[in-house]
């Protein structure tokens, strides 16, 4: 019997990928309009995180979503749509690959603002927080998990968000992916230290370094600062350090970084880590890792065909939903 | 009927919704044990607690950011920003994120948020305490903006504004806490998006909001005197206008001077004006005039500040000018 929990999560990362390579084609294509930000190089930071929590926990996440969006459940079908701009996509067409939501599997939104998601992660915490001690629901205990980039760790809010999770102990993981360009400004141009994670010593909580190339190291960490939230810890500051493999947005020629330090990376590829673990430690066959990719494959055309086929939203619509109506 | 001050008609309406509600919450700075800056929230943290009625850091973005993430997961929260200067410090959050959350998002979420922020000059408190920057907020769609005149209408609409799932920007005037006016003990709600003719008249329609409904009632009883029988339409709210008010009192009246506090450029005048003339046009009989702040950061000096804010005498000034070129 093997692990289940790990080949999903395996099928989930493979799912990221094959998803963010067929954006890409569809992009360069001109199948798709818009501009997209593709999250392949980074799958093991998404899974990692969501294997470590509840499917009720809350996610915000950044205007790299489609990889997080993925791993906490979205249906490629729909997220598909909405890049495709049609209107059964998750936004019905309004908010296209930067802004997309769902709210049932308490996935909060990407966001098209850099670190525009964090204090909105916060005061998801401080409601969840509330919920137990303001409206008596006992068994309210999630977490939420905030995703930014190590550019958004350089916006005030960053800073004044953090303090406040600080302040209060909030249930709430800042999960910095530090992909090391904020779009072509490297780190070293761009901020005073070094690693982001220490600057959680500043709000009073554990700043962790992990290996956002690792699966297992992702989960571990997550894992512990979920303990932390639910016992009433308070929050955790995670730097995950990691590489995306396409450059910025659709039209960055990656100029500002060289093809020999893309190659090393890749040289540990999140998705080849996890097999060559399932293959070597589990045991699992490369007929059951080819058939899992030709599943995924399958899914991700699927989702193409689904979302070729379904109609725009009607121009008619177009104001509809401006304000909330009783 | 008993007559209380503004600022004590809000904080009832504040105290009432929290009691109505569980889920009705407050974030602000030194708003708990110190009351808020004007002294608007006093006593609010003893009988709601801290938690209820929570001090943040000066931190305006984030807390609006927070406040609009409680309001994702059920909360109610209403944000008090000390001075509406600092509102330009939360800009992102209102305008990125709680405004465009609903319609962005496919209508999945919604964010019933209220940021209350006292607005105005008169107290020569300077450059960067006396602005009024509601047109701002006219400019982004999915906010609605209030700003009553009346302690009547400043607990009405904030309870309706707590209870409107929309997010709301609720412009307090400071020169008005002070006021005194008639407000029934039992419950009541005043709508928002509805204006109302405060005094009736033939000649010229004053239309204004907030404190300048005060300069404009008085303007109105001076001109009273000089045979000018003035309209004065208070618009209570500025999003989303009435404009079936303004267009019937326009219409009745065939002028219109439009009043306001913040700066004459790109104001609340210049949007009102244009849908006057775009419903209207037919039935002016004078240009449509504005009375403004001038263009200009608001003094402190007492006598710079009278000659950068409009007041009642500039009213009548103008409305007195454009009878006679126009009558």
């Amino acid at each position: 019997m093997h692990n289940e929990q790990l080949i999903g999560d395996y099928r989930r990362m493979l799912l990221i990928r094959l998803f963010e390579e067929k954006l890409d084609e569809l992009f360069s294509t001109g199948v798709i309009k818009g501009t997209s930000h593709l999250y392949a190089g980074q799958e093991a930071v998404a899974v990692g995180v969501c294997a470590a929590l509840r499917s009720s926990d809350y996610m915000t996440s950044t205007h790299r979503g489609h990889g997080h969006f993925l791993a906490k459940g979205g249906d490629p079908k729909r997220i598909m749509a909405e890049l495709f701009g049609k209107a059964t996509g998750y936004s019905k067409g309004r908010g296209g690959s930067q802004h997309m939501a769902c709210i049932d599997i308490g996935f909060l939104g990407s966001n098209g603002i850099t670190g525009g998601g964090i204090p909105i992660a916060t005061g998801a915490a401080l409601a969840v927080q509330m919920k137990q001690s303001v409206l008596k629901q006992q068994a309210e205990d999630s977490v939420v998990v905030c995703f930014f980039g190590e550019g958004g760790a350089h916006i005030g809010m960053f800073h004044e968000s953090l303090n406040m999770a600080g302040i209060w102990k909030l249930p709430v993981i800042y999960l910095c992916e530090n992909n090391l360009y904020a779009m072509s400004v490297p780190l070293s141009e761009a901020s005073s230290v070094q690693d982001i994670a220490v600057r959680g010593a500043s709000y009073n909580m554990p700043g962790v370094i992990v290996d956002g190339c690792d699966y297992f190291k992702v989960r571990e960490v997550v894992g512990e600062a979920a303990r932390r939230a639910r016992a009433g810890e308070g929050p955790t500051l995670i730097e995950a350090k990691t590489y995306r493999y396409y450059g910025h947005s659709k039209s960055d020629k990656r100029e500002y970084r060289t093809r020999e330090e893309e190659a090393e990376w890749r040289q540990r590829d999140p998705l080849l880590l996890l097999r060559d673990r399932l293959r070597n430690t589990e045991g699992v066959e490369d007929s059951l890792l080819e058939s899992i990719r030709m599943q995924v494959e399958a899914e991700v055309e699927e989702a193409v065909q689904f979302a070729t086929e379904i109609p725009e939203p009607d121009p008619m619509s177009v104001m509809d939903e401006v304000f909330v109506t009783p | 009927m008993r007559e209380i001050f503004y600022s004590h008609a809000i904080r009832e309406a504040i105290a009432e919704e929290m009691e109505r509600d569980p889920s009705v919450f407050m974030l602000g700075e030194d708003i708990a044990e110190y009351g808020g800056a004007f002294k608007v929230t006093q006593g609010l943290s003893d009988r709601f607690g801290k938690e209820r009625i929570r001090n943040t850091p000066i931190s305006e973005n984030s807390f609006v950011g927070v406040a609009t993430g409680a309001a994702l997961l059920g909360f109610r929260p209403i944000v008090d920003i000390m001075f509406q200067d600092f509102i330009t410090l939360a800009m992102d959050q209102i305008t990125n994120h709680a405004t465009k959350i609903h319609y962005m998002y496919g209508g999945q979420m919604k964010v019933p948020l209220v940021i209350r922020t006292p607005a105005g000059g008169g107290r020569c408190y300077g450059p960067t305490h006396s602005q009024s920057l509601e047109a701002w907020f006219m400019h982004i769609p999915g906010l609605k903006v209030a700003a009553p005149a009346t302690a009547y209408d400043a607990k009405g609409m904030l309870k309706s504004a707590i209870r409107d799932d929309n997010p709301v920007v609720f412009v307090e005037s400071k020169l008005l806490y002070g006021q005194k006016g008639p407000v029934p003990e039992e419950e009541y709600l005043v709508p928002l998006g509805e204006a109302r003719v405060i005094r009736e008249g033939e000649d010229v329609t004053l239309i204004a909001y907030s404190r300048m409904t005060v300069e404009s009632e008085k303007a109105a009883r001076v001109l009273e005197q000089e045979g000018i029988s003035c309209e004065v339409l208070d618009l209570r709210t500025l999003a989303p206008l009435d404009m079936g008010k303004v267009s019937d009192s326009v219409v009745k009246t065939g002028r219109a001077v439009i009043v306001e506090e913040g700066c004459l450029t790109n104001g609340v005048g210049a949007e009102v004006s244009a849908r006057i003339t775009e419903s209207c046009f037919d039935y002016l009989n004078a240009p449509i005039r504005r009375v403004a702040a001038l263009d200009v950061p608001v003094p402190c000096a007492d006598s710079l500040e009278r000659a950068a804010l409009p007041d009642a005498g500039k009213i009548v000034t103008t409305v007195r000018r454009l009878l006679e070129q126009y009558s």
